[in-house]
């Protein structure tokens, strides 16, 4: 009975703090800076994760409770399909500066953060489960385990990376005076996955498209890619 | 637009609950394919992202007809666009249970923490701003030449 009413209480804690950073989120949307700080993908995490520290709950008990959003996540995962095919005559008449962007943003995403890293002094371990830190979740955590990193530090990694390309993207577009959805979109796809294409979405459908497009081939990518290049540089 | 015409509302009817039904059931379809694909064949790529794959294939090559096409009279959206509008935008709820991992990563590489909190915040803001400007540049460019 306990065990049944502690895992209803933590799946209604994720809801119930979502809706009140949600709505924190309306609250302040006149003001863009501070708005995008109180995003629900920063201020619930946080909490839930200060309130779960303080009443000494384990996170594997948490994440069993909320099983029911992960299972949820890879249906709505399923879901982008619809956008990208109803966009899908925007982004064919750009194939190739598409293709190029790509490239260039998927391979700048792991050389910028291995060489910091490295020039920081890391071990080579942590350099490692670095690299995929702008793919998709589960894609980084199979590429992770077979090119020998961490597989917990990578999904902490990859998690923070999207956090942070979903909350800075925004104000980067505007720092750098880009309007155009389409740029917004791929960019906070290529380099913030699921998380930058949650973002997306609250721009346009459009932006939601292409951040997509970008989330998903990243992914494609960098699993072809990512483990010929670390096999080469071991060597 | 969702407690507009072809919405659902507080009021939904017997046909709306359908319809909205007919989509989940197609994307769960398509979910438990890519689930299957991706057991059986040993790809690193998840399942859902293949569902999608999929999905979308099926989509584009006149499966659009049958998917998307096939509403009940009187309603602007499908039943699928309806289901997959409504799951997109429930995005970042479902994502909070994975971020909230953050705080309890295992130990491994503690001493190193500040460093990666720090590398990682870089990285990306750099890989954000490098790429957009290399697809500003393309696209001005793409104007100039057609």
């Amino acid at each position: 009975m306990m065990a049944l009413l502690n895992q209803v209480g933590l799946l209604v804690l994720t809801l119930v703090v979502f809706w009140a950073s949600f709505w924190l989120y309306r609250r302040y949307n006149s003001r863009p800076t501070i708005h995008s700080l109180l995003h629900p993908l920063v201020t619930a995490p946080a909490l839930i994760g200060c309130l779960l520290l303080l009443v000494d709950i384990d996170y594997s008990l948490y994440r069993h409770a909320n099983s029911p959003f992960f299972f949820l996540l890879g249906t709505a995962t399923v879901a982008l399909a619809i956008p990208l095919h109803q966009q899908f005559h925007h982004i064919r008449s750009l194939a190739k500066p598409l293709l190029i962007t790509l490239l260039f943003g998927a391979s700048f995403a792991v050389i910028s953060a291995v060489s910091i890293a490295w020039l920081l002094g890391a071990s080579v371990e942590t350099l490692i489960s670095l690299s995929p830190k702008s793919v998709t979740t589960p894609i980084a955590l199979g590429i992770t385990e077979k090119i020998g990193g961490l597989p917990g530090l990578t999904a902490g990694v990859v998690v923070f990376t999207g956090v942070v390309g979903a909350i800075c993207g925004p104000w980067i577009f505007r720092w750098l005076n880009i309007t155009d959805d389409r740029i917004a979109g791929f960019v906070m796809g290529i380099s913030a996955h699921g998380l930058g294409t949650a973002r997306a979405f609250e721009i346009s459908p459009r932006c939601g498209a292409f951040s997509s497009l970008g989330l998903g081939l990243t992914g494609t990518l960098t699993v072809f890619l990512l483990p010929w290049i670390v096999i080469a540089c071991s060597n | 637009m969702l407690f507009g015409p072809g919405g659902i509302g507080p009021m939904a009817n017997d046909s709306q609950v359908l319809n909205l039904l007919r989509g989940l059931i197609i994307l769960l379809l398509y979910q438990g394919i890519g689930e299957a694909i991706t057991r059986y064949s040993g790809m690193p790529i998840p399942g859902p992202v293949i569902g999608m794959i999929l999905l979308f294939l099926t989509l584009n090559l006149s499966g659009s007809k049958i998917l998307l096409k096939f509403k009940y009279r009187g309603f602007k959206h499908t039943g699928l666009e309806h289901t997959a509008h409504l799951l997109i935008r429930g995005l970042p709820l479902m994502f909070i249970p994975a971020c909230v991992g953050i705080f309890f990563l295992p130990n491994t590489q503690a001493d190193q923490r500040p460093a990666i909190v720090g590398v990682i915040v870089l990285s990306t803001l750099v890989t954000l701003t490098a790429t957009a400007l290399v697809m500003k540049w393309l696209l001005r460019s793409e104007a100039k030449h057609p």
